[in-house]
């Protein structure tokens, strides 16, 4: 059993976490054909079969219950706050197995000439608002209400000690569902994690109707036309958001560290992160002379990088990699994709400069706030 | 339809007055397209000011009228309370600020975070700042080294009394990325 827990607190590491979850994703979800091949070859699609989701589903309530034993996992799990994320790992999950089932359904449907799962032969061609349309929405509100009046009443919310400007909780948490914008912070700087990124992300969201113009499997559950948008989009969706919310509520502690979920919270768990800059990688570690005192001459290289990124790998991708997307999108499309891609990508790039390389901004230029 | 129904049967009985309401009805001039832009201009202006004075006073609460501040300028005992090398938490709660004395002297740091901030805390075996909500650290000279937080903890400006006593002024601030710190203020040498 300890061995289990320490397992388990080993592959918590987010390094780990994070590698394996990037390594396994795209063949789950696959973005092409050659992740599709493996997809089919190592049947992963079995994944979103009936009874793998019991399997599945089996396996997560019994590592809680099991979970529950340990009294490190029991504090963090069952904190009032942190009640939501237990739901939200398993409803998270439902709803994803739920809309790929369906998907692949109508995928195989489609394949043997049957019509689409969706499809409602209506008499007469009409449909009463009441009952047809809104009957279940409304059993779902009476209930949804009911268990949101139970679970109110019978987990209050902790009351702390009033607000003291001087002295900060520690560690220091946001609501459940702003701490994946919380995770953010720790790898950008405040206004780009605070602002600008979580306006890209509504900004994105909002662009997906014009950028994905592919008319084939739209209005119905379906995954084999829509390999690209589903899988970046979950890729966002369950790697970008869900999992940084777990992360932050299951895996930060004391002094904002990573602990396993069977940890102690050690006060006083020491790590060293002294970071740097890549500029101060530049001119220190690599070409050992100290910081030039012009802005722009130290951190030109940092600009470069970005400018490299944002400027011309979107050109040279059009070129290779991404040339039937380019043709299908055009230039204008392909240039808004590509960027919220790249941005979107910087997230997890940053996350593991930091926790190899120990790389705090790539351009850093604190005296007038622009850090990236 | 009402005033028509009411009209005729008014006077399919001539004998009986109509009532006092439905004789007010023959008095309504038209609406003519003048007075309405008139009354639409007079409604837009009500309108207007009405939000106007909204907003006004909306305004007018960001500016309270009693502010719960601790003063800015304070005593904070002689430099020999202070022992070299230690961080001094008395006034961390009261005032928002860390005393710190090394071998040059007497330095007042701010205890707000440049990240975002939050307070940081002193951790005495790991000897150096640490702030819990998002993982920076600083330290004892308030330069940052982990964690996200763009820029060192800012300094306040401090200096001695006629009595002898130090002076902190939390209005005057030096921060080490615009070269402040060498500021003769920034550091009292003891």
């Amino acid at each position: 059993m300890e061995s289990f827990k320490h397992l388990i607190d080993t592959i918590s590491n987010p390094t780990i976490l994070f590698t394996a979850t990037f390594l396994i994703f795209f063949f789950i979800f696959p973005i092409n054909d050659w992740f599709d091949k493996w997809n089919r070859r190592l049947k992963l699609y079995g994944l979103w079969s009936k009874k793998s989701m019991l399997i599945v589903t089996f396996i997560m309530v019994a590592f809680y219950i099991v979970g529950l034993s340990d009294p490190d996992f029991r504090l963090i799990m069952l904190k009032p706050d942190n009640v939501p994320i237990s739901g939200l790992i398993y409803l998270v999950y439902f709803f994803t197995w739920l809309s790929m089932h369906q998907a692949y359904e109508n995928d195989a449907r489609i394949e043997r000439g049957e019509p689409l799962d969706e499809q409602y032969d209506a008499p007469n061609d009409k449909v009463l608002v009441w009952p047809d349309l809104v009957y279940i929405e409304f059993i779902s509100l009476i209930l949804c209400s009911a268990f949101l009046l139970i679970w109110s009443i019978s987990l209050p919310a902790p009351i702390e000690e009033p607000a003291n400007p001087t002295e900060s909780p520690n560690p220091a948490k946001a609501p459940w569902y702003f701490l994946g914008l919380q995770e953010m912070l720790v790898y950008f700087d405040p206004w780009m994690a605070g602002v600008v990124l979580p306006m890209l992300i509504i900004v994105g969201l909002m662009a997906i109707p014009y950028l994905d113009n592919e008319r084939s499997g739209s209005g119905y559950y379906s995954f084999k036309n829509r390999k690209l948008s589903i899988g970046l989009f979950m890729f966002g969706w369950l790697v970008l958001w869900n999992m940084l919310i777990i992360v932050g509520t299951i895996l930060r502690g004391p002094n904002w560290n990573f602990f396993g979920p069977f940890e102690y919270w050690d006060i006083h768990k020491l790590e060293a992160l002294t970071n740097i800059n890549f500029s101060e990688f530049v001119y220190i570690k690599w070409l050992n002379t100290g910081l030039p005192d012009n802005i722009i001459l130290r951190e030109i290289w940092g600009l470069l990088v970005l400018l490299g990124y944002f400027l011309i790998l979107p050109p040279l991708l059009a070129k290779t990699a991404l040339k039937k997307l380019f043709a299908r999108l055009g230039s204008f499309r392909y240039s808004i994709f590509i960027v919220l891609i790249l941005i979107a990508l910087t997230l997890p790039m940053k996350m593991y400069l930091r926790w190899i390389f120990n790389l705090k901004y790539i351009v850093s230029i604190p005296e007038y706030f622009f850090n990236f | 339809m009402a005033e028509i129904k009411n009209k005729e049967s008014a006077t399919k009985d001539p004998g009986r007055r109509p009532p006092a309401a439905l004789s007010k009805t023959k008095t309504v001039e038209p609406i003519t397209r003048r007075s309405f832009f008139s009354w639409l201009t007079i409604g837009w202006f009500a309108f207007a000011a009405a939000t106007g004075a909204f907003f006004t006073m909306m305004l007018r609460f960001f500016f309270p009228n009693v502010l719960f501040e601790p003063v800015q300028t304070f005593r904070a005992g002689f430099p020999d309370d202070y022992t070299v090398g230690e961080v001094d938490l008395r006034w961390k709660d009261k005032y928002g600020v860390w005393i710190i004395r090394n071998e040059e002297g007497i330095y007042v740091l701010s205890t707000v975070c440049t990240h975002l901030g939050c307070t940081p805390n002193w951790l005495v075996s790991e000897q150096k700042f640490k702030c819990p909500c998002h993982g920076s650290g600083f330290y004892k000279s308030g330069i940052n080294f982990e964690g996200p937080a763009p820029r060192p903890l800012e300094r306040f400006k401090i200096t001695l009394a006629d009595d002898g006593q130090i002076i902190v002024d939390k209005t005057i601030k030096f921060q080490q990325e615009k070269g402040q710190w060498n500021d003769p203020e920034a550091i009292l040498s003891v």
